[in-house]
């Protein structure tokens, strides 16, 4: 025991001795075998290869930083030929976005208009379903319903965002048409309605996390004072999960922010500065995909235009993650 | 100590419980609760002192497959609170509860002991102040909140907010109110203001409290029962069972030889 | 003692009629909400269904084989999916070659090699960050990077490569999970037979976590077939009538390389081509596309949530 203990000590200080040398001469296994014992060269060999490829793994992690550094670099690089030709001022504060136009205005207000109507559309319609869709599931529902409606609820996150943009270009619009015959064949409520469904399941299941995460015996505490199921959910597990709750709702806009296809197909595509439901506008990503559909040269004002598009809309969307992150965090830290 | 007169608030009688998984956690408990005195459970852990003290308020309702055999029985109504056809809530709302670990809401002083208030929709905003206030005095909490009854019950110390369970549980006016290890979580001073506060509570309502420390069920109750693997081994007033147990195995426990 | 019972209990017993009259009404509302409850989440699954059963009504002529085999056309009757299913299955193995090594290394370095320190939690906060980005952002950066920066082109690779990088986080963050949850245990077990560190990871931990990364796999899989936005950005909205070279020839070495640089078309593209004209005709080929990717992306993650629901009944540690 007392052996090995100082034979393993031995090894060990060699082996951090050559570690300097190793790094330097990976290649000279000569070097290695003509001053140590053939059993230690093997040792070596292995931490050389392990150190190989760990390194290997650490690139391939990397991918992630450099990712996130290219789209900023790519998106502040564009932009930044972009704001060459036009004042920030104008960016912000102009009423009209006609960048391919003769007569070009390079106001983002808009495409903002546009992309902040649909989410609020979207939002109306999934903050309350799926609010109540998480209380229900994580309040009332038994094991069994919740074992069946969470996978339901997966598949639709899964189901293809351009097969939403058919169903609220060509049935939902058709069918408030009914209701509302005025209604353009373009108009942002549909769209919104349709992304509305699409983030309920998103809704759902992150606020269905918080909650389940509030401690039984809190709920134990409220029951025990002959409360029922709906007032424990209503006046104790739900302000209890608010953070998390809210994270869901701030992470949701972000989703219905960054959202494209279904605004793309059925919202329109004519930038339009109205805060209106039922008329057409482009939204920022809109615009995004009718600029790539055209064939604009390289390096054009047209082109850098979606760059600098795509600038606001990453701040928009990084901005919401970020404080979705922060209020999720908080949550998680209280229980 | 015995008084032959005191009238009897609860019974329980053959009563076996089992788990969703099958397991029988007690066996055919016959036990009586006396008005207006504190019972105390004791027994080593797993024995099933705290199965039995849940069933009095139906919190094992709250997890699907557990079943309840035999009867307890509420007095002067004769109800059987465990009978298919009562509603645990109305049980719940007779028969309160502090549990092992405070488990205040995330809401103000205030709010956490108006909650049984605002769940029997109690409107009357002088009536609930009121309550409230008598609950936190009953408690021997309002000296101490009085000045930030609006804060939330997470800044109380654990001592505080196991004092605060306890006002929760009185606003209410129970008739029985039960404690579930009610200190195991504090210290020893925070201890002995709960204890104290027991025996002060007994004057107006009946109270089953499970414990794992033997000084305290001697220092507190009236009477004691000792369990052991979900049977009630014995059970007697507290002079009794802790100077002259009947039996072997209660003596073991209570000297410290075993559990 | 007797004459002080009857008032108590009479009073007890008028007490419990107001209290047994509340719950009743407690109850209602119980009722009430657990109704609207199912309800909404019916909600949901109702447009999923209704979405899927529009898209087979209306693209019910498509659906023969002759669909899968014809070049798009300038007559929706006899234009087809020939060009954009083969572009499709090209651009996930470019998609799949890069994701899954790239993703599953990564998960494996942030659980078994990095240390807790900012650079991990760097690593860590870019891949939940990526995760959230638009994906028509990533379509933004293809085009600045993979089409004119590294000079591309609209081409198989540079879709592979950008959809690639989309589920990136999806493969990592699935593979991070499956990593977690085998015990320490095991790998002491390794440990202590001698292996080396990579020999644990690879021989071991890999192996049992094969199921839950597969998972991930599928998932991300499923995303990057149905995804539309990033593919349009990098300008690959064209019409192809052809298909890009074969990946498999008759001569040695009987690979050929060329199809990366080929220009292409999806199936989500396609669709979207379709759906922007205003013929009615080419709605219907629009709805016969959709149904065909909701039924594959449906199919995929079924199998995915499936696989990890067996997982979990099998694995106990």
């Amino acid at each position: 025991m007392t052996a090995s203990f100082i034979g393993n000590t031995l090894i060990k200080s060699i082996t951090l001795k050559l570690k300097p040398l190793m790094d330097i001469a990976t290649n000279s296994p000569s070097l290695i075998t003509t001053t140590i014992s053939p059993r230690l060269a093997k040792n070596l060999r292995r931490d050389i290869k392990g150190r190989v490829i760990e390194f290997i793994l650490m690139l391939a992690a990397l991918s992630a930083v450099f990712t996130t550094f290219a789209i900023v670099a790519i998106l502040l690089y564009e932009s930044f030929g972009f704001f060459k030709t036009v004042s920030l001022v104008e960016f912000f504060t102009g009423k009209e976005w006609t960048p391919l136009f003769e007569d070009a205005h390079y106001g983002i207000m808009p495409l903002v208009a546009g992309t902040l109507t649909t989410s609020m559309v979207a939002l109306a319609v999934a903050v309350p379903i799926g609010t109540i869709g998480a209380i229900y599931l994580s309040e009332f529902a038994s094991h069994k319903t919740r074992e069946i409606t969470k996978p339901i609820l997966e598949l639709l996150v899964g189901v293809p965002t351009i097969a939403f943009g058919y169903f609220a270009l060509l049935f939902v619009t058709p069918l408030l048409q009914k209701i509302y015959p005025d209604l353009p064949g373009f108009n942002m409520l549909s769209a919104g309605l349709v992304m509305g469904v699409m983030i309920v399941p998103y809704i759902a299941s992150v606020a269905e996390d918080a909650m389940r995460a509030v401690p039984m015996s809190m709920r134990e505490g409220s029951y025990a004072m002959g409360a029922t199921r709906f007032q424990t959910a209503l006046r104790v597990v739900t302000p209890a999960a608010t953070s998390g709750i809210v994270a869901a709702y701030i992470l949701a806009i972000s989703r219905a922010v960054g959202e494209t296809m279904v605004v793309a197909v059925a919202a329109g595509q004519q930038p339009n500065l109205t805060f209106n439901p039922t008329e057409g506008a482009a939204t920022i990503t809109a615009y995004i995909v009718q600029v790539a559909m055209g064939d604009l040269p390289h390096a054009s004002i047209g082109y850098q235009s979606i760059f600098a598009a795509g600038l606001v809309l990453f701040a928009m969307t990084l901005g919401f993650n970020i404080i979705g992150h922060i209020v999720r965090k908080k949550y998680r830290e209280q229980y | 100590m015995m008084n032959t007169t005191t009238a009897i608030k609860a019974e329980s009688r053959n009563l076996d419980f089992f788990y969703s998984n099958g397991h029988r956690a007690l066996k055919s408990i016959n036990m009586p609760l006396y008005e207006n005195k504190i019972t105390a459970l004791i027994g080593p852990s797993g024995c099933g002192k705290s199965t039995f003290l849940r069933c009095f308020n139906r919190m094992h309702d709250l997890y699907p497959g557990n079943k309840y055999q035999g009867q307890i029985i509420m007095h002067p109504d004769n109800t059987n609170i465990l009978e298919a056809g009562v509603d645990p809530i109305e049980v719940r709302m007779r028969i309160s509860m502090v549990f092992q670990k405070p488990n205040p809401f995330p809401k103000t002083i205030f709010e956490n002991v108006a909650y049984g208030l605002r769940v029997r929709d109690e409107k009357n905003k002088r009536t609930i102040a009121d309550k409230v206030e008598e609950a936190l005095k009953g408690a021997a909490l309002w000296n101490e909140v009085k000045d930030r009854l609006n804060d939330l019950a997470f800044n109380l110390s654990g001592g505080q907010q196991q004092r605060l369970c306890i006002a929760r549980a009185l606003a209410t006016d129970p008739e029985i109110m039960l404690f579930d290890e009610p200190t195991s979580a504090l210290d020893p001073i925070a201890t002995a203001n709960i204890e104290e506060l027991m025996s002060g509570l007994k004057e107006k309502l009946t109270i089953l409290v499970v414990t794992h420390n033997m000084q305290q069920a001697a220092r507190v109750s009236d009477y004691t029962a000792y369990m052991y693997l979900g049977e009630l081994m014995e059970y007697g007033d507290t002079d009794t069972i802790f100077t002259r147990p009947t039996r072997k195995e209660t003596e073991d426990y209570i000297t410290g030889k075993f559990g | 003692m007797q004459a002080s019972t009857t008032p108590a209990k009479a009073s007890v017993l008028s007490n419990l009629n107001a209290v047994r009259t509340m719950i009743r009404r407690h109850k209602r509302n119980d009722i009430i909400f657990a109704s609207i409850g199912l309800i909404a989440l019916m909600l949901a699954l109702l447009t999923l269904v209704t979405l899927f059963v529009d898209l087979v009504l209306d693209g019910y002529p498509k659906f023969n084989l002759t669909f899968f085999s014809d070049f798009p056309s300038r007559r929706a009757g006899s234009a087809g999916l020939l060009s954009a299913w083969v572009g499709s299955l090209l651009v996930m193995i470019v998609t799949f070659l890069t994701a899954v090594p790239m993703g599953v290394a990564a998960g494996l370095y942030l659980e078994e090699y990095a240390p807790k320190n900012w650079f991990s939690d760097l690593i860590e906060i870019n891949v939940s960050n990526l995760a959230g980005v638009p994906s028509i952002i990533y379509g933004l950066l293809a085009l600045g990077l993979f089409v004119y920066g590294l000079d591309l082109g609209q081409s198989i690779l540079t879709a592979g490569l950008t959809l690639g990088l989309l589920i990136l986080p999806i493969v990592i963050v699935s593979t991070r999970e499956a990593v977690r949850g085998i015990p320490v245990a095991i790998r002491e077990a390794a440990y202590a037979v001698g292996a080396t560190k990579w020999q644990v990871v690879s021989d071991h931990v890999v192996k049992y976590s094969q199921g839950g990364i597969l998972t991930g796999v599928i998932i991300g899989m499923s995303r990057a077939i149905g995804e539309t936005a990033p593919i349009i950005t990098i300008g690959a909205l064209t019409f192809i009538a052809f298909l890009p070279p074969s990946p498999i020839t008759d001569v040695a070495p009987y690979l050929n390389f060329e199809w990366l640089s080929a220009s292409f078309t999806v199936l989500p593209i396609q669709m979207f081509n379709w759906l922007s004209r205003p013929e009615h005709a080419f709605h219907i080929n629009a709805a016969a596309t959709g149904a065909i990717i909701i039924l594959v992306t449906l199919l995929m993650n079924g199998t995915a949530i499936w696989l990890r629901y067996k997982i979990r009944k099998n694995i106990k540690w």
